[in-house]
This record gives structure tokens, C-alpha cells and sequence, in this order.
């Protein structure tokens, strides 16, 4: 009998361990060069590889939204985005939004409407705001709910965290 | 996720190429799925190749009018291409009742089509699941099985087909672009999908040694009467119990064409002719859409816990036609259904 966990016909062929990969990612403005395993996860370098641990790991299957950062501008979960393909890529987690020690207008909107209790989604929330806000596509608040959808809040701060989007989006004017 | 090799693919050729040469790899793109797949120990290539730098992220408009989608084109850019928006509103529609704005940045036109089901005992790999592990059986036949299908089901599987985005492209008629070893071929897109049969663990008939390089639309794209109307357990980034997408043209107060595919309630997008013809010719109102409901769901049987799902395809079925007929689509933003 065969001792692997797998299910009859899923085992794996070989037992070799595949050899790390060099990538080499852009995060929060500083080029990193990293040897990761195929397998690590773009959430998993940025916490493991890179201690930005303001990235969360909530249900680790895209399901959450609690390690959302956004890659070339754009918002993705990172548990579910493998680190070797954002090789060359851009990203930008909660620790790269505040500039020159100023706080990006959605983290001050988040702490002027007390739009967290745990607080343990919010760098996920932030994220996701920042894109949703620079996308466009949200201006009615049933916009910005359905749009913000994939973050989920388990405080229920829901209503504070629209009326702080809406402070940021007026203030921001559609820019990053 | 266990162990695997990673490799980038240079081209299509060479994707081709690798793909055939080992049947344990896997293609990835936006990995919304497999990745997810992959954590659960469901699936376990040996061997994951990397073809996010084709060149296949591209619409285009083609020559009989319609247009080309690029397998690897974000759902997210497609829900909101100014042609799609213009042309094929339902394309939209679908697109945005589906997954969160995340996913659908990550996830590829053609990855969209390659979805697993989302059936709990698939998912859990401690129970028999025939699409899982072939000849093991089916957990969800007399366990719990609100989620699953109500028509087209065996004795093997129940699993129900997870894609929104699919429903409205049934619905249109789209095709399928695929690529092999031996060339470039079409597959209709109601062909694309299969029924389980005996072979549940076999979801599409896309050759193993073929990736999909782009999708077609046609040219009629009904943008003045459709509607993507999404029932769920919650009101949004939940998967569907009952999707309906309705397209008609109206012509004189009379039904001239017509269009409707459900979701959720089968292991493809559900699509009758029968139903369309008995609407065709007709003056769009409710008597002949319940006349159509009753053709779709005609060989419809439910299990313990989703025989709810009859009567809420039926119900879903004649309020989507109406806000065709009306045009007034469903808005994803807006919950209330008109």
C-alpha cells in the first residue's frame, strides 16, 4: 500500500525537490532579487521572504480579500498569485502607500471614520480602495459595496468603510 | 500545494510543445482556480507552465463584424473593452455578477472556460468524488447538495458548471479558437462543455495537447434586450444557485430572435433550442416566456436539498426575459431586481 496522502492515481511521479527560480520584483519602489521555490506564493514573499508583514494572510483561497496588493497598479490577491509569475512586476502593498511620512488620503479616511475595529482586513481593505478609487468604475454607493465585494469584514465595519472611500475619492479626484 | 516545476512557455508552439509532452503539467495564467486547486491537493501537476507572456491579451474586431477575444485577456478588461460595453452588453453583465473585482483582474478569457466545479466533495479531498478520482463514487448524489445540478446530470456526477462570463457566451454563440499540435481548430461553444456521462472527471472537449488561444463573438450582440440576471445565497461574490442570460430582438411587437441560457444548474451552460423556436414569432410577454421556462426545464430533477432550484429557474427565467423584452437589464450594482 502506498503511504501518500494523495488520493490513488495523484501521487507525485518524481520525489526530486524542483530547483528555486531567481525573480526579481519591484516592491513598494525597491528592486528585490529572490530565489523562490515555484510554489511560494506572491503573499508568502512578501511576508516570508521580504518581513512586509502588513500584507494579511486571511483564508489563503482568494476568498477574503485580506492580501489584496496591487501588482503594476492593479488590485489581485496575492495569496493566490505565485511569486514566479510577477517576475519584472511592480508591486505596491499598504507599507508603500504613505509618502514623504504623510498617510495616502485613504489611510487618513480609514482612521477619520474609524473604518476598522480588529483592523486585521484593513491593509487588504486599503489596497483594494486605492485601486477601486483609481479605476473609475465605483461613484454611487452601490457601486463602491458591489465593487469592494471581494474584501470581506468579519467586524462588519461596512458602513464606515464606504463613507471613508467616499471622503478619499472626493479628495483624490480619480488619481492614486 | 505539493511540489512542481515551474517553465515559461517562449510561444504558442512552444506551449503546444510542452503541454504534450507531459501529461502531469498544467497551463496557468491568471491561477485564480488552479492555484486554489492546487492548495486543496485536488489537483497536483508535476509540473505548472507559466503562459502569461503569450502574445493573446489582444480584441479584436474581425472581418464578418464580430469580434476576437485573446485567451489571455483579464475579465476585468473585457467587462469593461468599450466595444463589449457598446456591442455586448450581456458579455458585461456577466462578467461583472461574477467573482470580485481581484479575481477578475487575475483571471484570463480562456482560463474563465477552464474552470473547475465548485461541488464541496470535489473540493474535499477526504470524500469519494467520481471528477476527482474516477470510479470512487459520488458524495454528493446523497450528501448535501443544494449547490448541484438539476439537469443533465448521471449517476456519476451532479456537479454544476461555475462560469458566468460562459452563460452569456453560450447564449451568443460564441467559439472557441484552440490550437494543437496539428493545427488550429473552432469549437462551438455549446460544444465546448460536456454532460458528465461516465466521464465526469473529463469537463470540456479540449484535446489535453490543445490550449485555447481565443474567443469569437459573433456579430449580433443584442445590446438593445438582454439581461444577466444572478440568483445567489448572497447578494454578490457568491456563486450562482440560478443564472438566466435572455437576448432577444423585437421586431413589430413580435419576438424576431431570441437567446436564453441558464447557470447553475448543470455541468454546462444550459441551452435548448426548443425553447427559443417557441418563443420566436410570439409577442414578448409572460405566457410565452413561462411557456419557455417549461421547455428549459423540462427533464429538470432535483436531489434532497436543490429541487428549490425548478421552480427558481423557472421564476428567474420569465422575470430575466421581461427585463429583455422591457430593456431594462438587470444592474450588478443595484440588488433589486426590477
Amino acid at each position: 500500500m502506498s503511504s501518500s496522502p494523495f488520493p490513488s492515481g495523484l501521487e507525485r511521479k518524481s520525489t526530486s525537490k524542483p530547483a528555486e527560480i531567481s525573480v526579481r520584483i519591484n516592491v513598494n519602489g525597491q528592486e528585490h532579487r529572490l530565489a523562490i521555490a515555484p510554489w511560494t506564493t506572491l503573499l508568502d514573499v512578501l511576508r516570508d521572504h521580504l518581513d512586509l508583514t502588513g500584507t494579511k494572510k486571511g483564508c489563503d483561497h482568494g476568498q477574503c480579500g485580506a492580501c489584496t496588493v496591487l501588482v503594476d497598479g492593479r488590485r489581485i490577491v496575492s495569496c493566490l498569485t505565485l511569486g514566479v509569475i510577477t517576475d519584472g512586476a511592480k508591486v505596491t502593498t499598504v507599507e508603500g502607500l504613505a509618502t514623504d511620512g504623510a498617510l495616502h488620503p485613504v489611510q487618513q479616511a480609514f482612521i477619520d471614520h474609524d473604518a476598522f475595529q480588529c483592523g486585521y482586513c484593513t491593509p487588504g481593505q486599503i489596497c483594494s480602495s486605492v485601486a477601486l478609487i483609481t479605476e473609475g468604475k465605483a461613484t454611487t454607493a452601490d457601486e463602491i459595496r458591489e465593487l469592494m465585494s471581494g474584501n470581506i469584514c468579519r467586524c462588519g465595519a461596512y458602513t464606515n468603510i464606504v463613507a471613508a472611500i467616499q471622503q478619499a475619492m472626493a479628495s483624490m479626484d480619480g488619481k492614486p | 500545494m505539493i511540489d512542481f516545476d515551474y517553465a515559461r512557455a517562449s510561444d504558442i508552439p512552444d506551449a503546444i510543445r510542452q503541454i504534450a509532452a507531459d501529461p502531469n503539467a498544467k497551463l496557468i495564467a491568471g491561477g485564480t482556480n488552479l492555484v486554489d486547486l492546487m492548495k486543496y491537493g485536488v489537483v497536483n501537476p508535476t509540473r505548472v507552465i507559466d503562459i502569461t507572456h503569450l502574445p493573446l491579451n489582444t480584441l479584436k474586431e474581425t472581418a464578418s463584424g464580430g469580434l476576437r477575444i485573446g485567451a489571455l485577456m483579464p475579465n476585468s478588461d473585457l467587462a469593461y473593452h468599450p466595444l463589449i460595453e457598446e456591442r455586448y452588453p450581456l458579455v458585461s453583465s456577466a462578467i461583472l455578477a461574477g467573482a470580485s473585482q481581484q479575481l477578475r483582474n487575475m483571471a484570463s478569457t480562456g482560463g474563465n472556460l477552464m474552470q473547475r466545479t465548485r461541488c464541496f466533495y470535489f473540493y474535499d479531498i477526504a470524500t469519494p468524488c467520481n471528477k476527482r478520482v474516477p470510479g470512487s463514487g459520488c458524495s454528493a448524489i446523497n450528501g448535501i447538495n443544494r449547490i448541484n445540478a438539476i439537469l443533465g446530470t448521471s449517476e456519476a456526477c451532479i456537479a454544476t458548471h461555475p462560469s458566468d462570463l460562459c452563460i452569456a457566451l453560450a447564449a451568443l454563440d460564441a467559439t472557441v479558437l484552440v490550437v494543437g499540435p496539428t493545427g488550429e481548430r473552432t469549437i462551438a461553444f455549446n460544444d465546448f462543455h460536456r454532460l458528465p456521462g461516465d466521464t465526469p472527471q473529463i469537463d470540456t472537449n479540449l484535446a489535453p495537447d490543445e490550449i485555447i488561444v481565443a474567443i469569437e463573438l459573433p456579430p449580433k450582440g443584442f445590446a438593445e434586450n438582454y439581461s444577466y440576471l444572478k440568483i445567489r445565497d448572497r447578494l454578490s461574490y457568491a456563486f450562482a444557485l440560478v443564472s438566466v442570460a435572455a437576448a432577444m430582438e423585437i421586431e413589430r411587437g413580435r419576438i424576431r430572435d431570441v437567446r436564453l441560457a441558464l447557470g447553475g444548474v448543470a455541468h454546462k451552460p444550459w441551452r435548448k433550442v426548443e425553447a427559443e423556436t417557441a418563443l420566436r414569432g410570439e409577442a414578448p410577454e409572460r405566457k410565452a416566456f413561462t411557456r419557455a421556462a417549461d421547455i428549459l426545464l423540462q427533464d429538470a430533477k432535483g436531489y434532497a436539498h436543490n429541487a428549490f432550484k425548478i421552480g427558481l429557474a423557472r421564476r428567474a427565467i420569465e422575470r430575466t426575459l421581461t427585463q429583455a423584452a422591457n430593456g431594462t437589464p438587470q444592474i450588478q450594482a443595484i440588488k433589486k431586481i426590477r
